[in-house]
């Protein structure tokens, strides 16, 4: 990051330069998907118009939307267990932090780089089940019992398809970092035919669907929206939670979705880079400096272009009943992606 | 009796054998869990005590009552004209369909009958009803299993019937427009055009809403096999409407019994499903509103000239005695019986709503069920609260 700013900045200043970075990638891309998918494609598939009143277009709704949480009484039930009551919606929000931790912008922009970027992130993104049981669990609500088990149960099955289906892209790119799975792809060659590079989607076609499967019910998304289900258990594990620790669980659900998006553009769409035969550069030191402007762009790009998909799906199906729901998981998903990864495998020794 | 099909058997096994599990395995408590009376799925106050077994449900019954208006009593006194106006609302969808049976049993009574345009009209009307109704229904459908996209579509095609029934009327919801003997006005100028074009855009709203849904394989892994209701049992509960046909059962008021109504007058069927799950439920319920559709569109051909009003007096006095009469509304079968002292107005009105006989299945089709199917199963059943507590 030093790098970018081209002085040295004191380790302090760094700090804070990544919290507040951490806090605009996290809230950024929430607020987007509201406002975009949530408000208004929502809408126009819906054939209505959405918010139109707050600021051009609807566009502060959300501003107007936060606001009104921001007031409202902190609520919370007279049986509740106060203590971890109040906390689930923060562990569910610290798992989206740590999330975003390891994601990187550009070739110098990212919060922390490390070798097992990948095997981190999907080991912090199961600290919200916790959170879920825990507010499930506190909320002494039966609706809230019933969704947070749910979620758990869920949360857990679709862990494993999310796991191995990112193993396939960690076979093929040799590393579990995200930069290097990046300039894999980027110095990549499809058959010889080096301008595309060879993001991973097109070799772990697969993998990708079933990554998207499996962020889709890890997000609690329709046709999983099982945990809320508001037709059956009201709102599920957040039915007992007003104001703004509902907003906090509604922040970290976009947030969740955006950042699931950006892990899935950086392991399967190239991530920030652009293919690196654009530029005549080699490695992930030639790249220019300039692409830790571009490089966010980009990602945000593809962000918005995953979440479309996520959003799309949530709008269009029913969702399904638990058992059917962890049938998919463990009989088809788990399958499928096992077997991925060993054909991956072999055609990494073969080929 | 009717044959029971594997599956329809497998389970009422299953739902016999998760009352048995409760005690049998492990000393485990199980969960009472009230769905309502304030709760999304129940459209309004219909209250469900549950126990649960973990996820599935071992016994549950139905409580209604929490929105008794007590219209059978309010019939009392009021005179008969003024009836109308309070049984428009017990089934709150198809309001002009609540007033039909009244009026005709209200002129059984005074042997009159009212003129042939009249009848027509009124059966266009009645029918409009069912598609505002039934429509609302299919894209409930998807909001109840989280789809919550077709329920917009629901709601901006039910637009134009209510708008034609405001046209015709003046009222979208509580039109109060029959009346005994006839009907209060003609239709406007314009009016049949418009209708014909709407039964376009209605059917048109069938086929999307059968892409959408029915067509869909989560939807059919939801509804398929789902709250089995077979023939026998659909009967001895009472049930009636597209609730009895879909457990093929080939029963239809508008075409077994003379009334004077124009329903002969067109050309049209009555669907069965033979399953008498949830999804034989919903698919009756769409091709119905395609059929009154038809309906519709045939009767607005044979509108004939003349008046809409028989010759009754400015007071009217209903003799004495006593008459039922039954129509095949919206959500099943309907009846008021009526009898009368020779007053301005009833002396006692008794109303079956069909509804409230079709909940009554409930206890016995949510047995064994998981909580999910729960919902399903009553949004399948299709009850209006003010049809069940009137």
């Amino acid at each position: 990051m030093s790098a970018v700013l081209a002085v040295e900045v004191p380790y302090w200043g760094q700090s804070l330069l990544r919290v507040l970075g951490g806090l605009v990638a996290v809230l950024l891309p929430a607020g987007t998907i509201v406002y975009l998918f949530l408000f208004k494609m929502m809408s126009f598939m819906q054939s209505r118009l959405g918010p139109m009143e707050a600021g051009p277009y609807g566009s502060l709704q959300l501003v107007a939307e936060v606001g009104k949480w921001m007031q409202k009484e902190d609520l919370a039930p007279e049986n509740a267990d106060r203590t971890i009551f109040k906390m689930a919606p923060l562990v569910v929000l610290v798992s989206t932090f740590l999330l975003v931790a390891v994601i990187p912008f550009g070739p110098d922009a990212y919060f922390t780089n490390f070798a097992v970027g990948v095997f981190f992130g999907l080991a912090v993104s199961s600290i919200s089940v916790l959170g879920i049981l825990i507010a499930g669990w506190a909320s002494a609500n039966k609706y809230s019992l019933l969704g947070g088990l749910r979620a758990a149960g869920q949360l857990i099955a679709y862990e494993l398809p999310l796991v191995l289906a990112t193993l396939g892209v960690v076979i093929q790119a040799e590393s579990m970092n995200f930069q290097e799975i990046v300039v894999a792809q980027n110095t990549g060659a499809i058959f010889g035919f080096e301008w595309l590079g060879n993001p991973f989607i097109f070799t772990q076609f697969i993998g990708f669907l079933i990554f998207m499967i499996a962020v889709q019910a890890e997000l609690t998304q329709a046709p999983f929206d099982m945990p809320i289900a508001e037709s059956e258990l009201v709102s599920g594990y957040m039915t007992e939670y007003s104001g703004f620790r509902f907003l906090i669980f509604f922040i970290a659900e976009f947030a969740t979705a955006g950042i699931f998006a950006l892990i899935a553009s950086l392991l399967f769409l190239g991530g920030w880079g652009v293919p690196f035969v654009w530029f005549d550069w080699n490695s992930l030191d030639d790249v220019s400096w300039w692409m830790n402007l571009v490089g966010p762009l980009i990602m945000l790009t593809k962000m918005l272009l995953l979440t479309f998909i996520i959003m799309w799906v949530r709008f269009s199906y029913p969702r399904f009943r638990e058992d059917q729901l962890q049938t998919f998981a463990w009989k088809v998903l788990i399958p499928l992606s096992l077997a991925n990864i060993g054909i991956t495998a072999i055609l990494k020794v073969a080929v | 009796m009717t044959m029971l099909s594997d599956r329809q058997q497998l389970s009422y096994i299953a739902s016999q054998a998760a009352d048995a599990r409760l005690n049998v395995e492990l000393e485990t408590e199980g969960m009472t869990l009230n769905i309502g009376p304030q709760h999304p799925a129940t459209h309004g106050t219909l209250r469900i005590i549950c126990r649960l077994d973990g996820e599935q449900v071992v016994w549950a019954e139905p409580s209604a009552g929490y929105m008794h208006r007590g219209y059978e009593k309010l019939t009392e006194v009021r005179t008969f004209p003024q009836v109308t106006t309070l049984i428009n609302r017990i089934d709150w969808l198809g309001s002009f369909a609540n007033e039909v049976p009244f009026i005709l049993a209200a002129e059984k009574l005074m042997e009159i009958e009212a003129p042939p345009r009249a009848q027509v009209i009124r059966t266009i009307l009645f029918e409009l009803s069912r598609i505002a109704n039934v429509s609302l229904f299919l894209g409930d459908l998807g909001v109840q299993m989280g789809a919550i996209t077709p329920v917009f579509l629901a709601f901006r095609d039910r637009e134009y019937v209510l708008n034609l029934i405001e046209g015709a009327t003046g009222g979208r919801f509580h039109p109060n427009f029959d009346r005994i003997g006839g009907l209060k006005d003609d239709l406007p100028k314009g009016w049949i055009d418009e209708t014909r074009q709407v039964m376009i855009k209605l059917q048109q709203f069938c086929d999307t809403i059968e892409d959408l849904l029915f067509g869909n394989e989560i939807f059919q892994s939801r509804m398929r096999g789902i709250g089995i209701i077979p023939a026998d049992i659909a009967k001895s509960y009472g049930l009636s409407g597209a609730n009895l046909r879909a457990s093929g059962i080939d029963y239809d008021l508008r075409r077994d019994q003379e009334l004077p109504m124009a329903w002969d007058k067109a050309d049209w069927r009555v669907w069965t499903h033979p399953d008498g799950d949830s999804f034989a439920r919903c698919w009756v319920r769409l091709q119905e509103t395609r059929e009154s559709c038809k309906i519709v569109e045939q009767l607005l051909d044979q509108i004939p000239a003349g008046p809409i009003m028989t010759k009754v007096p400015r007071i009217i006095k209903v003799p004495e005695g006593e008459a039922w009469v039954a129509t095949e509304n919206p959500l099943g079968e309907m009846g008021y019986y009526v009898v009368s002292k020779g007053d301005l107005g009833p002396f006692r009105v008794k109303i079956r709503s069909a509804s409230f006989n079709n909940i009554s299945v409930v206890p016995w089709a949510l047995k064994g069920v998981y909580v999910p199917d729960v919902i399903t199963i009553l949004a399948s059943l299709y009850f209006i609260l003010g049809d069940i507590d009137r």
